[in-house]
């Protein structure tokens, strides 16, 4: 009896209030479709219109129309430096990690300390030192000066090293009877053992690189070195704007992402369930 | 470790018989060293030189003069960090980012673990769901400023906002621009509140998925209510979540940048902008105004108050941890 009484209204209540949530969730992206399909004119009439009429791509156009706005070669730019930032950073996680869990030597202990006590520094302890010596290498308008300070990342060698630490004792023998060393065991046996974290951390460092707002936008200054982030803000704060345009540059900064979303869902729950739990 | 891994090395190491397994490791065996070294080298050099050579300059610039230039030599002593704790500009900016830190923290917390909880009591449409959540979790706060400040709370009567204001009634608000009342903090907040929930609710939902299911067999037998179930089960045992949650929100409250910045941003600059976190200020500092001494000291000024922070936040919850 009390199961009927129960979980019929709580179950009602919880679909509704989960539903409205998603609505409201969901909603900012119609909003931005709406206005990105939209005449400039229909944008800002005061009369509520649901849906653009009529619907037209000028924003799309105009936006890789406008000179002033380097969306293009922005989108390049962010492309190249997620897609090398995403594989290497992951890679040498894996590296590190291997090594702190598997190689056994004098002064490992010093070496994973070395490593694990920069999880300790914030961000905002380092921006402003590294930017100038990156300024002094001569990386300031370079995409390397943008990519490679991001490539080292203490907190996926922690997280590679306890995946390593579980890794079978007896993949790792039975490629020293085949007559590998510490670095063929590795590349051989264990990187192609280790899928689901290179995906996961992958997928989660594509997000974030091409995401990365702060440390482009120092090191950037010049517009061909914009990534699209750093371009749609400057879009957003120019003298006149063609606010279909603007929605449409929004479009297509999300765009790639969505594509990956859909694709590695899976990777990146798994990812941030790894990394958000850092005990 | 166990015996199959020591003889495992030692055979492929090709060490002379006689080492014993307990000794190991007393001759140094080079090819492991520079294996390791090889595997090790670039995240040591990388994390060597942005982080401990970038930190220990920046904390030798901190006691010096350095304007438009980086070379040390003109010591200051602590005058860069006197004249910031006096700098009404650099207090305004430690208060504001408290102020929302406040508020942010406990809503995020709250809205995250609440949808966790009703979403993880589903028993058709979970995935369906938590993929809505999450999506905003993957668009930049660059997107979610421009959409937030050019559509939904755009000021202009063909706002989001204004428009369901209209429908009951209510006079078209500025919204962004609106400081009394600060308006401008709905805003803030809800950039931050709609990027980041996704993610905390997937931890909440990992945390709930490891609460072995008997526990609440064990109490729905005894006849504890669905709230008794909550306090005395779920909270307990998402401790631990809940704790690095907390401190993961925190630490990022605290070094905000992005939502301000494209948010109060304005064709003329920021110098409107109602409220400026520390890491704008020492964004506008450093960077624009190329103070890089006066930069260099308010890093170290925001980095102790978030280790401060963190401190206090351990103990406040490491309380009643005896259980």
């Amino acid at each position: 009896m009390r199961k009927t009484t129960r979980r019929t209204p709580a179950t009602v209540l919880t679909y509704l209030v989960v539903g409205v949530a998603a609505v409201l969730f969901l909603a900012p992206f119609y909003f931005m479709l709406r206005a990105a399909l939209m005449t400039g004119t229909q944008v800002t009439d005061p009369d509520w219109h649901w849906l653009p009429d009529p619907f037209t791509l000028r924003g799309f156009t105009d936006l890789f129309d406008d000179p002033s706005v380097p969306m293009a070669g922005a989108l390049g730019n962010s492309f190249v430096i997620a897609i090398v930032t995403a594989p290497v950073s992951t890679l040498l996680g894996s590296m590190s990690g291997y090594a702190l869990a598997r190689i056994s030597v004098p002064g490992r202990g010093v070496v994973m300390s070395f490593i694990v006590v920069t999880l300790m520094i914030p961000t905002s302890a380092t921006f402003v030192p590294t930017f100038v010596l990156v300024s002094a290498m001569g990386g300031v308008d370079t995409l390397w000066g943008v990519i490679v300070p991001g490539l080292f990342n203490a907190f996926s060698v922690l997280l590679f090293r306890n995946f390593y630490l579980k890794f079978p004792q007896e993949i790792e023998e039975a490629g020293r009877l085949d007559g590998l060393g510490h670095l063929g065991v590795y590349w051989r046996l264990a990187l192609p053992n280790s899928g689901a974290l290179l995906a996961s951390l992958g997928t989660l460092s594509f997000i974030e690189s091409w995401n990365a707002f702060l440390w482009p936008l120092v090191i950037g200054q010049d517009p061909e070195s914009w990534t699209a982030q750093i371009a749609l803000s400057t879009f957003l704060t120019s003298q006149s704007i063609n606010l279909p345009a603007l929605f449409a540059g929004a479009v297509v900064t999300i765009l790639p992402l969505v594509v990956v979303f859909l694709f590695a869902q899976r990777h990146i729950v798994q990812g941030i369930a790894a990394t958000g739990m850092k005990d | 470790m166990s015996d199959t891994a020591t003889t495992g090395q030692t055979a492929a190491a090709a060490r002379p018989a006689g080492v014993r397994p307990g000794r190991r490791g007393r001759p140094t065996d080079w090819r492991a060293v520079g294996a390791f070294a090889v595997l090790t080298a670039p995240t040591v050099l990388g994390l060597g030189l942005f982080k401990y050579v970038a930190i220990g300059w920046s904390f030798l610039l901190s006691f010096s003069e350095a304007r438009g230039t980086v070379d040390l030599g003109s010591w200051v002593g602590f005058d860069n960090y006197t004249f910031l704790l006096g700098d009404e500009a650099f207090r305004s900016s430690m208060t504001g980012v408290i102020l929302f830190t406040i508020f942010i923290v406990p809503v995020t917390f709250g809205i995250s673990l609440g949808l966790a909880v009703l979403l993880h009591g589903m028993r058709r449409g979970r995935a369906f769901f938590r993929t809505g959540f999450l999506i905003p979790a993957a668009v930049s706060y660059v997107v979610a400023a421009l959409i937030w400040k050019m559509s939904l709370f755009n000021g202009l009567p063909s706002g989001v906002a204004n428009t369901i204001g209209g429908l009951f009634g209510w006079d078209v608000q500025s919204w962004i621009a609106s400081t009394d009342p600060p308006l401008y903090w709905i805003v803030i907040i809800t950039v931050r509140l709609w990027l980041q929930v996704g993610l905390y609710m997937i931890l909440f939902l990992a945390g709930l998925q490891a609460i072995p299911v008997h526990l609440y067999e064990a109490a729905a037998l005894d006849g504890a209510s669905r709230w008794a179930r909550f306090r005395h089960i779920t909270l307990p045992m998402l401790r631990n979540t809940s704790v690095a949650i907390l401190m993961l929100i925190l630490i990022a409250a605290f070094q905000a940048f992005d939502e301000f910045y494209n948010v109060f941003m304005t064709t003329t600059g920021n110098s409107t902008a109602p409220v400026r976190p520390p890491l704008v200020f020492l964004y506008d500092t450093a960077l624009k105004g190329q103070d890089y001494g006066v930069g260099s000291a308010g890093a170290f000024l925001l980095t102790l108050l978030i280790v401060l922070v963190t401190l206090l936040q351990g103990r406040l919850v490491g309380f009643g941890r005896k259980d």
